[in-house]
């Protein structure tokens, strides 16, 4: 059985002109221990199917169609109430920007304790030793749980959010971005941190990021979307070695390469398209640079390259049938 | 820099904290000011009573009426040979006391309307903040006027009146705060993490609008204490309590003015101002001192 099952899933925006179709047809899978990888450029729908898991979203935001299976257990259609107690036990979020997931006005260690004493019967000495504990995971000395927020470096703030994030034992985590905002020194450790935590702790992670070499270091499994939809999929090795969507070889040679032969990084030009009002066919074709006619008006299926290994494009079924 | 550990008692942080505060607050010479005003009112509502001897205050006592200050009678006597200097004394205690309690009903109220108007928004916050506009708009002193003679005048109806006129300045500020607060992202993490909307509202909304009711409190303490003094003074208070505003209401039903006995008139008006002076500079040092982007890191 899958840890987490999602099929699906779309999630609009309404707008006064009409809906946002920020996710469209998002299908993942995500096994226990595993790390999933979810990429694509800012506006392409990441962090909106990941909140659409705990429906985190927008008062605008409607979860329109899909199926969403925790453990087994369908979750899509749970009420609030059900969900408050989804929400941080079993599906837990790393904020981007911890800077300000942090309320500034409370002690670091009272919001964990907070966050252990919504969902777990403990005391509150229970839960402030419970806390210390999280602290030595994550590396901080147990002394700064009284501290405010704004007395710990970025790096140390994001670490906070990480223990935050892991302290009700959840089943999935969702890395919104999490080292965006960090340095390369700061985002390595917490990248380890991360990657120690899944391991020992056996949690599926789900990793949004813009950073393909994030993934390609911690990701056992990469999804690429696109303007609302996921083009590529499969295992990374496999994604990164031989990318079989225009746009996820685009996106990987936008990436300079420090081992490989020395070139310029190219850009991919244009700009995403209005989600409001997406092109027809295939998403990518304004932009893509190997367009043929059927990309204009019909939307390409999914194709299995190898096992686990989907890509969207016209392109693959023309040199499959070839 | 010290850290506080996290084994020791909350006592000692809260030491630690209230140190730090001072620090910076002593740095404020109008809070210094304010602060030492209000202090001595405070003392003089508190011990002011055992000092004074009660039978001056009774017309037993009777040496001499509308009598200038002697040295027997350090502010002279009334029309009916009470002494005015007790008066001022004894009145402190019921002046402060209908200040602070109506301040509390009126903080109480504007703070929660403020905030579960700003948070729930959308027809909550229109049917709260509309009511709000009534009292806005309404002015207060003849409202105040009409509860206070429809309720009758006795000490708790003087309070009850001024704190429910006086709540909606509150609301109004409040709410605002709470609108931009709602929106930060750890008020969305924290219903990430499962909080309910009362658990949003009491643990990180209420905080975050703290340094606001603090300077608000002082404020609307100041008006408080004056509409006391007001409504007193217009014959609506209860006339069986010495306040400064009845003192002030009976020097000038009483022609105080006529006869020129400026000893009766000017104590309980001095004392009115100096106060609401006091609350006033006490609210603009809070301001200063709890708003952590005017504070510095050193400090």
């Amino acid at each position: 059985m899958r840890l987490l099952e999602v099929n699906n899933l779309t999630t609009y925006y309404k707008l006064k002109e009409g809906y946002v179709r920020a996710c469209e047809n998002i299908s993942l899978n995500l096994d226990k221990g595993e790390a999933l990888g979810l990429v694509g450029e800012s506006a392409s729908g990441k962090t909106t199917a990941a909140l659409s898991l705990v429906k985190l979203l927008p008062e605008n935001a409607h979860v329109m169609d899909g199926s969403i299976r925790l453990g087994g257990r369908e979750i899509s259609g749970a009420t609030e109430e059900e969900l408050r107690t989804i929400r941080w036990k079993e599906i837990s979020i790393i904020f981007q920007g911890a800077m300000n997931a942090l309320n500034p006005v409370r002690r670091v260690g009272d919001q964990i304790v907070e966050a252990l004493r919504i969902h777990e019967k403990m005391s509150e000495k229970e839960a402030c030793r419970r806390t210390a504990e999280l602290f030595d995971k994550v590396e901080i000395d147990q002394e700064r749980v009284r501290e405010y927020p704004h007395e710990f470096s970025g790096g140390m703030r994001q670490r906070v959010m990480i223990a935050m994030a892991i302290a009700c034992n959840p089943k999935v985590v969702i890395g919104d971005e999490p080292t965006t905002a960090l340095d390369v020194m700061v985002q390595a450790q917490v990248l380890q941190l991360l990657e120690e935590l899944r391991r020992e702790w056996q949690m599926g992670m789900i990793l949004i990021t813009h950073d393909l070499s994030v993934v390609g270091e911690t990701c056992d499994r990469v999804a690429v979307m696109y303007a609302g939809k996921i083009v590529e999929a499969g295992p990374t090795e496999k994604v990164f070695e031989q990318p079989a969507h225009p746009y996820t070889r685009a996106l990987i040679s936008a990436f300079p390469n420090i081992e490989g032969e020395r070139y310029l990084a190219s850009s991919i030009p244009g700009n995403p398209p209005n989600l409001l009002n997406p092109p027809s066919g295939c998403r990518f074709h304004e932009r893509c640079q190997e367009v043929i006619a059927p990309c204009k008006t019909d939307d390409p299926a999914s194709t299995e390259l190898s096992s686990g290994h989907l890509a969207s494009c016209h392109l693959l079924k023309r040199k499959v049938k070839l | 820099m010290n850290l506080p550990a996290y084994n020791k008692s909350a006592l000692v942080v809260w030491k630690k904290n209230l140190k730090s505060f001072w620090l910076i607050y002593s740095q404020n010479i109008m809070g210094l000011l304010g602060l030492g005003i209000l202090t001595f009112f405070a003392l003089m509502a508190i011990f002011g009573p055992y000092l004074v001897s009660i039978t001056t205050l009774t017309i037993d006592g009777v040496t001499q009426v509308m009598h200038p200050p002697t040295s027997n009678y350090w502010l002279g006597t009334d029309d009916l040979g009470k002494d005015v200097f007790a008066g001022v004394i004894i009145g402190s205690r019921v002046s402060l006391l209908v200040g602070l309690a109506a301040t509390a009903i009126s903080m109480t109220i504007g703070t929660s309307i403020g905030i579960i108007s700003g948070f729930y928004g959308k027809f909550t916050d229109t049917l709260l903040m509309r009511f709000t506009d009534v009292f806005l708009v309404i002015p207060w002193l003849p409202l105040m006027l009409v509860m206070a003679a429809l309720l009758g005048p006795s000490l708790g109806n003087i309070i009850f009146v001024i704190g429910i006129t006086s709540w909606a300045g509150t609301a109004r500020i409040i709410r605002s705060q709470t609108l931009s607060i709602k929106e930060r992202p750890y008020v969305e993490r924290a219903r990430a993490i499962g909080s309910g909307d009362g658990h949003i509202m009491i643990y990180h909304i209420l905080p975050n609008v703290f340094p606001l009711i603090f300077a608000n409190t002082v404020l609307v303490a100041a008006i408080a204490i004056l509409s006391e003094t007001t409504l007193s003074f217009l014959g609506m208070g209860d006339p069986t309590q010495v306040t400064w505003g009845m003192m002030l209401h009976f020097a000038f039903s009483m022609g105080a003015v006529s006869f020129g006995a400026w000893w009766w008139l000017l104590p309980p008006g001095i004392c009115v101002v100096l106060v609401v002076l006091s609350f006033t500079f006490i609210g603009y040092a809070l301001d200063e001192v709890l708003n952590p982007k005017l504070r510095r890191r050193d400090q």
